[in-house]
C-alpha cells in the first residue's frame, strides 16, 4: 500500500529556518535506509507558507489567499511517499525517523486511495471523462 | 489491548529487519535454516522483553546482537561437542572450522552488503529458476510457504520441498553468501534480475485470478527491484528492470474488467494508469541510460513500455520508435517471442502486411508452434488487412491454445466480431 507521510510544520519551519548539518546528515542516512529497503518512492521538503497560496471555493466563487497561514500545527513542511505492506510497517518506519525539527514535531501517516478503492465508480463514466480530457489535450 | 498493539509493533519491526537479520546470520552460520531459526528466536526474545523494558532505541541492532549471541552460544556448544567427537573419532580435520575467531571477524565485517549477499545466494544459478524465486520470496520477501504456494498456484508441500532442496543444494555447495566480484558478477546479476522479473510476471500474468496474493507478487518484485537498485546504484540493468516493472505495474488496475477479463493495452483507459509509477519508471530508465545501459535487455524493454506510457491516447503511440527498439532488442537477446512482438510493432507502424511478412520470416518459427499469441497476432493482422474469414480461424485456434480463461473469452469475442463483419 502507498502511504503519504506528512512532516508537520513548526514555528521554525514556517520561518524558513533550515535544518542543521547534523539533522541533514541524520535525515540523509534515514532516507538512504528507506530507499535501500524499497520503501521510499518519493518525497520533498516544502518552503514555508509565506510563499504559499490558497484558492478558496465558495459556490462558484474562487478567491486567492496569500500565505503565510496561521494554525502552524496544521500546516505541512514536507512529505514522503512510501510503499509499505501495511500501516504497522509504516508506523515502524516512521518511529525510527530522526526528529525532523529542532523542537517537538509530528509526522502524520495517511494511506493513499488506489484506483481499486474507487472500484466501479472509476471504471465507467468517470474514467471516460478523464479520457475525454486527455483526448482534448492530445488534440491541441 | 496495549499488549496487542505492542506485539504488532514488534512484529512490524521484525518484518522490516527479518531479511537483513537472516542475511547477517546466514553469512555467520552458513546455513539458511539455522539463520531463520536464530532470527525467529530473536523475535521471541523481543516479544517477551520489549513489553517490559520498552522498545530499544535501535531495534535492528538489538535483534541482530541477540541473534548473534545465540549463534555464538550454539558455536560454543558445537565446538565442545566437536572436541569430544574428535577425541573419540579423531576426525577433527573433516569438521568444518567453527572457531570463534572467524565469527568475530564476520561480526566486525559490517560493510552493509549482507542483504545483497543473501539475494545473490538465494538467486544462485546452481538452483532451478522456480526454486530461486521461492527461496527469494521466503528469505528476502518474508512470505510464508502458504503464501508462496498460493502465488504459484501450487501446494504447500511442493513449495516446502522446493525450498528445503534449494537450501540443501546451497549448503552442499558451500557458498559464501557473498556478493560476487569480478567476472562472475555479470552472470550472477543476470540470474538475480531474472528471478525478480519471474516473480513480477507470475503476479502480472494472472492478475485475473481472484486471489489477492498475485498482485502482491508484483509489489514484492518491485520492492526487490528497488532494494537491488538502491544497493547497486551503478548497475544499469538493475535500473532497467526496475523501470520495466514500475511502468508495467502502472497499468495493473486498468488492464482487467470487473469480471477479471483482460483489456488489451490499446483499449485500456489511460486515465487509470498510475502516473506516479510511470514517473518512477521514467526516472529509473533515465538512470539506466545515464549509466550507459540503454542497450541492456531490460532497459530496452522498459523503453518500449515507456513509449506506451508517454502516449496520451492509444492512437498517439509512437509505433515507429517501438518497432525500432524491437529491431535492437532482437539483436541483444534473439528470441522468437521478441520477433513476434517485433512483428506486431511493425504491423502497427507500417501496416498489417508488414506484420504478416515479418511473422513469416521469424527464425525458429517452429518453436512458437502451439503458442497462442502467435495465432492471435496472425488473426489481428489478417483482420486489419480485411481478410476476415482467415482472421476468424486464427482467433479460434488461439482461443483453443490458451490456458488462460480470460484470454480465451477475449479471443472468442474477436472471432465473434469476424462473424458479425462477414455477415
Amino acid at each position: 500500500m502507498r502511504v503519504v507521510v506528512f512532516v508537520k510544520a513548526t514555528a521554525d519551519s514556517e520561518q524558513g529556518v533550515l535544518p542543521s548539518t547534523d539533522l541533514l546528515e541524520a535525515m540523509g542516512k534515514y532516507n538512504e535506509e528507506l530507499v535501500n529497503a524499497g520503501v521510499m518512492v518519493g518525497g520533498d521538503g516544502l518552503k514555508p507558507t509565506s510563499q504559499a497560496k490558497r484558492i478558496a471555493f465558495d459556490g462558484s466563487n474562487r478567491s486567492v489567499i496569500d500565505g503565510p497561514f496561521a494554525e502552524t500545527r496544521e500546516l505541512v513542511a514536507g512529505y514522503w511517499v512510501w510503499e509499505v505492506k501495511d500501516m504497522d510497517e509504516a508506523i515502524a518506519w516512521a518511529q525510527r525517523c530522526p526528529n525532523p525539527m529542532t523542537g517537538p514535531s509530528e509526522l502524520e501517516l495517511r494511506p493513499v486511495y488506489g484506483m481499486e478503492d474507487f472500484g466501479d465508480n472509476m471504471t465507467t463514466e468517470v474514467a471516460e471523462i478523464h479520457q475525454r480530457s486527455r483526448d482534448t489535450l492530445a488534440g491541441q | 489491548m496495549a499488549d496487542e498493539t505492542t506485539r504488532r509493533a514488534i512484529e512490524a519491526v521484525f518484518r522490516i529487519e527479518r531479511a537483513k537479520l537472516i542475511a547477517g546470520l546466514a553469512r555467520l552460520v552458513r546455513d539458511f535454516d539455522r539463520a531463520e531459526e536464530l532470527a525467529q528466536e530473536a523475535l521471541v526474545t523481543a516479544l517477551s522483553e520489549w513489553p517490559k523494558a520498552g522498545v530499544p532505541n535501535n531495534p535492528a541492532a538489538w535483534l541482530m546482537a541477540t541473534a548473534k549471541r545465540r549463534a555464538i552460544d550454539g558455536f560454543r556448544r558445537d565446538t565442545m561437542r566437536e572436541r569430544k567427537h574428535a577425541e573419540i573419532a579423531r576426525e577433527l580435520d573433516n569438521e568444518p572450522d567453527h572457531s570463534l575467531e572467524r565469527i568475530e571477524v564476520a561480526m566486525a565485517d559490517d560493510i552493509g552488503d549482507e542483504l545483497l549477499g543473501l539475494i545473490f545466494t538465494a538467486c544462485h544459478p546452481i538452483l532451478p529458476a522456480d526454486a530461486r524465486a521461492a527461496l527469494t520470496l521466503r528469505l528476502v520477501g518474508g512470505l510464508t510457504v502458504g503464501e508462496i504456494a498460493r502465488a504459484f498456484v501450487s501446494n504447500e508441500t511442493a513449495i516446502a520441498q522446493r525450498i528445503v532442496r534449494a537450501k540443501r543444494t546451497i549448503g552442499k555447495a558451500g557458498l559464501a553468501f557473498e556478493v560476487p566480484r569480478g567476472a562472475d558478477r555479470t552472470a550472477r546479476l543476470a540470474s538475480v534480475l531474472e528471478v525478480i522479473y519471474l516473480i513480477f510476471n507470475e503476479g502480472y500474468a494472472a492478475t485475473a485470478g481472484t486471489d489477492r496474493i498475485r498482485p502482491r507478487l508484483c509489489a514484492e518484485a518491485q520492492r526487490l527491484g528497488r532494494i537491488l537498485a538502491g544497493l547497486m546504484p551503478d548497475e544499469p540493468e538493475a535500473f532497467g528492470l526496475l523501470a520495466l516493472m514500475e511502468i508495467q505495474a502502472s497499468r495493473l488496475s486498468a488492464r482487467t474488467k470487473p469480471d477479471g477479463s483482460l483489456i488489451p493495452l490499446t483499449e485500456q483507459s489511460r486515465a487509470r494508469w498510475d502516473r506516479f509509477l510511470i514517473q518512477r519508471g521514467f526516472a529509473a530508465l533515465h538512470r539506466a541510460e545515464a549509466l550507459h545501459g540503454a542497450d541492456g535487455p531490460y532497459a530496452l524493454q522498459a523503453a518500449i513500455a515507456a513509449c506506451h506510457a508517454r502516449a496520451p491516447i492509444a492512437d498517439d503511440t509512437d509505433w515507429r520508435r517501438i518497432a525500432s527498439i524491437y529491431d535492437r532488442l532482437r539483436e541483444v537477446i534473439p528470441s522468437p517471442i521478441i520477433d513476434l512482438n517485433r512483428a506486431v510493432a511493425h504491423s502497427m507502424a507500417y501496416g498489417p502486411d508488414a506484420g504478416l511478412d515479418m511473422i513469416g520470416s521469424i527464425a525458429g518459427l517452429d518453436a512458437l508452434r502451439g503458442y497462442a499469441p502467435l495465432s492471435a497476432a496472425r488473426g489481428d493482422f489478417l483482420f486489419r488487412a480485411g481478410r476476415i474469414a482467415e482472421a476468424k480461424i486464427q482467433f479460434e485456434v488461439a482461443a483453443n491454445l490458451t490456458q488462460n480463461v480470460s484470454e480465451r473469452s477475449f479471443l472468442l469475442a474477436r472471432a465473434a466480431t469476424c462473424v458479425a463483419q462477414s455477415n
